[in-house]
This record gives C-alpha cells, sequence and structure tokens, in this order.
C-alpha cells in the first residue's frame, strides 16, 4: 500500500504564510473601505471616580442618533474602564489598541488621561480627551493627542474673568469674601493661581479668610463655623460634590447665607447636588465649561438628553463627551480612512462651527489644544441650571443676592 | 474670634463624638467577647444605611422609627455570620481571621455596588436639616437626636451584661473560654449572641448615620478604620472606653480644625492614638493584658 498523505514543502509553506498574511490583513483593507469607526472609549466607570464617568457614558449612549442626524459616518464603541486608576487606565488602553481600537476618546481624569496619552502616542492611535485640564498633556508635542477642554491656566482666568461679569451684570460690588477649598492638587493649585491672578482681574473684594479641607472630610461643621465667623459678603469654594453636599447641609443649619456662593470647579452643579439638595440646591453660581444654551445642535442634544434621561440635568460631563465623539466622527468623515496618521491630520485640521460648548466653536493650535472654549456663569434655579453669563450665551436673569436658606419651605 | 465660635465648636465637636462612639460601639463589644477584630465594621454598617434608605424611599419610613427593626434585623445577620462563617475560624491563627473578615468587607462593597450603584443616596427627613438656636449656640438636631442614640445604646448594653442572666453568661465566656466549657455554657451559641448584638449596634449607627452623611457602596472601609482609632484609644473590648474614644476624636478633630489647619483635623486624632498606644497600650479605659 502507498502512502498517499502529501507531505508538507517548502513552496507548501511559502503558500500557507502568504495566506495568512492575506486573511490578517484582509480586516485592515474591508476597514479602510468604510465601516464603522472602532473607538475605545476609556472612562472611569468604576472606583472613587464612577459616578462621573458613568455620567460621561450617558453623551456616549445618546450619541450615536444625533450623529447620524448630523449625516456622520458610524462609530463601534468599545468601552474601557480606568477603575479611577492611573495605572489601570493604561493598561486598559493598551488592550483596548490590541482588540482594535483605531482612535481613544477619554479619560476624564487629568492622570488617567496623561497615562492614556502616551500610550496613544507609543501606539500611534488618536486620543480625543473629552475632560482634563492638566495643562501638561498638550505641552509634550504630541502628534496623536487632541484636546477639547480647557487647561487649568484657561480655567483659572475665565472664572475670574467671570466673576466680574456677574457682578456688572448684578450692579454689585462685594468688599468681602472667604474662600474654602480641598486641599488636594486641585484645590491647593486653584489656589495658588487665584491669588496670583486677583491683581490681573481687579476684582473688588478682599480674602478674609482662606479654609482649606481635607477632600475625604466626613463632617465639615467646623470648617463652615469659621467660614461663618469671618462674617464675608460672598463664599468663594473650589470642591467636588461630596463636600459641596456637606458644605450646603452646614450652612443650611447653621443658619448662613452669603450674598452669592461662586464654585469654580465640579460640585455644585451637579446632578446628585440638585436632586439631594432640592430647593436647597438653588442659588449658587457655578463657573464652568458649560453648553451654550443659544446654539443650535445645544438645542438638539438637550432635546435627546431629556428623553433618554428625564430626570436627570445636561452638564459639563455630557457636553463635553458628546462633542469629543462628534469630533472624532467629523474626522472620520473628512479623513475617509481608519488610517491613524490620516485620523490625526484630520483630528488637527477639525474646524466645527455648529458645536455645543460656550465659545466660537471646536479648532486646535498646533498642540492640539482648542483654545476658544469658554466658562459659563451657571446659576442653580429650581432644581436646574440656567446660564447667566457671558452674555452671548444668557439664557436667565441673574438672581443677586441667593435667596436666605431658612426662607425656603 | 468671639467666645460663641469656640463653643458651638466644642458643641459641634461632642455631638460629632458621640456619633463617632455609637458607631464603634459595636466593635468593641464583638472584640471585648469574641476576640475576634471585626474588618468588615464599617461595611456592615454600610448595609443597615442601605437598609434604611430603601424603607425610606420605598415606604417613607422614618429611619428614627426603623431603628429597631432594623438592628434586629442586623442581630440574625451578625447571628448568621458568626455561626456559619466566623465559629471555624476562633481558634485558627488571626491572619487568617483578619483575611476572612477583610474578605467580607469587600464582598459586601461590591454586592451593594451591583445592586445600588455608585451614586450617593441620601434620607431626606422633615427634620434632616433642623437646629436648635440658644442664643449665640446653634446646635444640629439630628447629631443631636444620634448624640442621644449612642447614650441610650450604651446604657442598654451596660445594663444588659450587667444584670441579665445571658449578659452575665457572655461576660463569663469573654472572661474564662476553658472556665465556660467547663460549667456547661454554650459559648459558640453566646459568641454568636455577641457577634448578634455588636451587629444591631453597628445597625442602630448606621441608621443613625443616614440622618448625616450620604450613603455609598465605598462608605464602609473610612467607617472600619475610624472605628479603630476610636475603640484602640478608649480601650479594646469596653463599652465606656469606645464612647470616651469617639468623643475625645470628636473633641479633638473639631478644636485642631478651630486652632489649626483644618484639612489636617484627622491627623490630631491620629496624633492621640499615637499617644494612648505609646503611653497606655491597652487604651483610656482597656483592661492590661494579663
Amino acid at each position: 500500500m502507498t502512502n498517499t498523505r502529501m507531505m508538507p514543502n517548502r513552496r507548501h509553506l511559502l503558500a500557507g504564510a502568504a495566506a495568512t498574511a492575506v486573511s490578517i490583513g484582509a480586516p485592515a483593507i474591508v476597514r479602510a473601505a468604510g465601516g464603522p469607526l472602532k473607538v475605545g472609549v476609556i472612562l472611569p466607570r468604576s472606583g472613587f471616580e464612577a459616578g462621573i464617568g458613568q455620567d460621561c457614558q450617558r453623551a456616549v449612549d445618546i450619541a450615536p442618533g444625533i450623529l447620524k442626524t448630523l449625516g456622520m459616518p458610524e462609530l463601534a464603541i468599545m468601552n474601557g474602564d480606568t477603575e479611577s486608576n492611573v495605572d489601570t487606565a493604561r493598561e486598559h488602553a493598551e488592550k483596548l489598541i490590541s482588540d482594535g481600537a483605531q482612535l481613544l476618546i477619554g479619560a476624564f481624569d487629568s492622570g488617567q488621561t496623561t497615562a492614556v496619552a502616551q500610550v496613544a502616542e507609543q501606539k500611534g492611535i488618536p486620543l480625543v480627551i473629552n475632560v482634563g485640564s492638566a495643562p501638561e498633556i498638550t505641552e509634550q508635542g504630541y502628534k496623536f493627542v487632541v484636546r477639547n477642554f480647557p487647561t487649568v491656566p484657561m480655567l483659572l482666568n475665565d472664572e475670574l474673568a467671570e466673576q466680574k461679569d456677574v457682578f456688572d451684570i448684578a450692579g454689585v460690588a462685594p468688599k468681602t469674601a472667604v474662600f474654602m477649598h480641598v486641599n488636594d492638587l486641585f484645590g491647593t493649585g486653584m489656589s495658588k493661581g487665584i491669588h496670583g491672578l486677583m491683581p490681573k482681574y481687579n476684582l473688588p473684594y478682599t480674602i478674609l479668610d482662606e479654609i482649606a479641607y481635607d477632600p475625604a472630610a466626613r463632617d465639615l461643621s467646623v470648617e463652615v463655623t469659621k467660614a461663618k465667623a469671618a462674617n464675608a459678603e460672598i463664599l468663594l469654594v473650589v470642591g467636588r460634590l461630596n463636600d459641596a453636599m456637606l458644605l450646603t447641609r452646614e450652612l443650611v443649619k447653621q443658619r448662613w447665607t452669603p450674598q452669592a456662593i461662586f464654585s469654580m470647579g465640579p460640585g455644585w452643579y451637579e446632578n446628585q447636588y440638585t436632586k439631594t439638595l432640592g430647593k436647597l440646591s438653588d442659588g449658587p453660581i457655578s463657573l464652568v465649561p458649560w453648553y451654550d444654551p443659544n446654539k443650535k445642535l445645544t438645542t438638539t442634544l438637550l432635546a435627546e438628553f431629556a428623553k433618554v434621561f428625564p430626570d436627570l440635568n445636561m452638564n459639563t460631563n455630557h457636553v463635553y463627551t458628546f462633542e469629543g465623539l462628534l469630533i472624532i466622527a467629523d474626522a472620520y468623515k473628512r479623513a475617509g480612512s481608519t488610517d491613524p496618521k490620516a485620523l490625526a491630520e484630520a483630528l488637527h485640521a477639525t474646524n466645527i462651527v455648529d458645536n455645543v460648548s460656550v465659545g466660537p466653536g471646536i479648532k486646535f493650535d498646533a498642540k492640539g489644544q482648542n483654545t476658544g472654549l469658554k466658562c459659563g456663569a451657571v446659576q442653580n434655579r429650581d432644581g436646574k441650571q440656567v446660564t447667566v453669563a457671558p452674555k452671548e450665551a444668557a439664557n436667565a436673569k441673574l438672581e443677586w443676592p441667593m435667596k436666605s436658606y431658612q426662607d425656603r419651605a | 474670634m468671639g467666645l460663641d465660635v469656640y463653643l458651638n465648636v466644642v458643641v459641634a465637636g461632642v455631638l460629632t463624638g458621640l456619633v463617632y462612639g455609637l458607631m464603634a460601639l459595636g466593635l468593641s463589644v464583638i472584640f471585648g467577647v469574641v476576640r475576634v477584630v471585626n474588618f468588615a465594621h464599617g461595611e456592615m454598617m454600610s448595609i443597615a444605611m442601605y437598609i434604611a434608605v430603601v424603607l425610606f424611599t420605598t415606604l417613607h419610613l422614618d429611619p428614627l422609627v426603623m431603628l429597631v427593626p432594623i438592628a434586629t434585623v442586623m442581630f440574625v445577620f451578625g447571628y448568621a455570620l458568626q455561626t456559619r462563617l466566623i465559629n471555624p475560624f476562633i481558634t485558627r491563627p488571626e491572619s487568617s481571621q483578619f483575611l476572612l473578615l477583610v474578605a467580607v468587607a469587600i464582598i459586601i462593597v461590591n454586592t451593594l455596588l451591583i445592586i445600588f450603584g455608585p451614586d450617593a443616596q441620601t434620607i431626606q427627613t422633615s427634620y434632616a436639616y433642623d437646629s436648635f438656636q440658644l442664643g449665640p449656640l446653634i446646635v444640629d438636631a439630628t447629631k443631636l437626636y444620634a448624640g442621644a442614640a449612642a447614650i441610650l445604646v450604651t446604657c442598654v448594653l451596660f445594663a444588659f451584661f450587667r444584670f441579665s442572666l445571658v449578659g452575665k453568661a457572655i461576660r463569663a465566656c469573654a472572661d474564662n473560654y476553658t472556665g465556660a466549657l467547663v460549667v456547661g455554657l454554650d459559648v459558640n451559641r453566646f459568641y454568636a449572641l455577641t457577634f448578634g448584638i455588636g451587629a444591631a449596634c453597628v445597625g442602630a449607627a448606621g441608621v443613625m448615620m443616614t440622618l448625616i452623611i450620604d450613603v455609598t457602596p465605598v462608605v464602609g472601609p473610612t467607617y472600619t478604620l475610624l472605628a479603630f482609632v476610636i475603640v484602640i484609644t478608649g480601650g479594646l473590648g469596653s463599652m465606656a472606653g469606645a464612647l470616651l474614644g469617639g468623643l475625645l476624636i470628636g473633641l479633638t478633630e473639631a478644636l485642631a480644625g478651630l486652632l489649626f489647619v483644618p484639612s489636617a483635623k484627622s491627623m490630631f486624632a491620629f496624633a492621640i492614638l499615637v499617644l494612648v498606644l505609646l503611653f497606655r497600650p491597652q487604651g483610656i479605659l482597656g483592661k492590661r493584658a494579663s
């Protein structure tokens, strides 16, 4: 009996290798022909920043429908979780890329975003930063990273300028203030910046007392007692959601309502704040990156958001995450390819005028930073947020002074 | 700063301290008898907090009314936990007990995260923002109620362990394990009862805490650490020590916040702990190990 089994030779091996190479290369060829762009959305979906990460995700959930109506190409979303941790952010960014992500967006927290940006640059995969304000990220000369969110210096300058706008609108010039802030990198950095920039903006008040408190504080009664004792006209705060709620409760219990509360950071406009405190959440003014309620696309986004999340208010997290996806879809449409270099070039050439956030639109400088972004002065009113400044983005009249906490039923 | 500021801060510190004491009481009771350090203490408190939140949001039941029922539920939970899970570890090395209870803590946190999500939950009672004004003094109503509950629970526990037969039997088990076995006491049952009582204390504390803080799945570990600081300062195993430790930490934090830097007030609480460990390792009211 003869053995009819064919033995592999060098020619067969070469043919096999070529077939394998073709089969591996095929998906790339198909993708280049124009399927949905695979976008790795990396956010802190668990850990101590889980609430904010999941808030950003809401914008990811509603974006496809709106982008479709704008005639944008389809995006295939791949989810990654930083677990609120820098190292995990790096690992998950690498994993998303190895799983086929052709572009990344994220990652809310500056530290985590820095790690993701390093991975994106190393792998040559574009990254669009939705939220993250550390200026260093766009100072590294990265070619694949763009940011549609203000840096800390931009934020600070704009927040102080907006305060002046608010005083002008109210026709007041408060003489005294007390400043409370979290004692961490964010709070102390803002404190230094505010003291450094105050003379430039010629603000009318003097800071009588500065109270730095523990970011993990369980109780802020002593801090509020101290602030109240300063007998200042206005209260400036830099903090986050947890301490915003603690401070408000103490203000109510200790029966102190300043003329105005200016928040330069998150917390005071967030859904959890308004939902938890009800009528007591009304009055504070947040100086934050916000949406321009008078823009056409904002109306569309607000309507879709209200339809899908009827119990929530749209905020910074939703606006900038949505705009991030808008930037990606627009770049993909213009690039007409999933090639990372073509996508990066298209991102840098972005020029979107019909956008959502306050400011002239979305355009990046040579470093990949959108320098046209502006903050809004947003006041809580009846459990929602209204924009009171700048004038071109205002949709409501300023309420000054704040209604006393004791007079609210 | 006027005298009224100091007065307000001292009163706030005392009330916060009493709340801390109530929270740490269960840990002290369990260690005093079972000699197991409950590393899932704060997490057990968060279970009670979530029960209170669910009852309030679904049935509008006031936490103060639900204090005893929730404490009872937590008693059953503690009893079951001791008999089913912890009892086999009683005679094992402390490292095994530590790992077991840390595992329980992690399971509780993640289960709560799965069920309730990461957002903070809160209870808004009609008196949540009340305060009493006595001249220049402003007293936080909810902290006053929680402080009163802390004193009441401590008195009830003290009376139970001092005067009831079961309480005396539990103390006998704590004083002499072998002796208790020799005289025919069902030590395992008394251990389970004690763990149940400790869990009920934690439950009561959790219910009161919902009036003061928001509830999140990750609220537990912070309070586990704080409870340790308090009971080590007051004396592990001493009920009065837990209350005293809470008072001391609360008052120290308040005064340090006023006189020094508010952000460093926790540092002063830990400084008290270091001093106690240096000069009175058994705690202020703790018994020296024989």
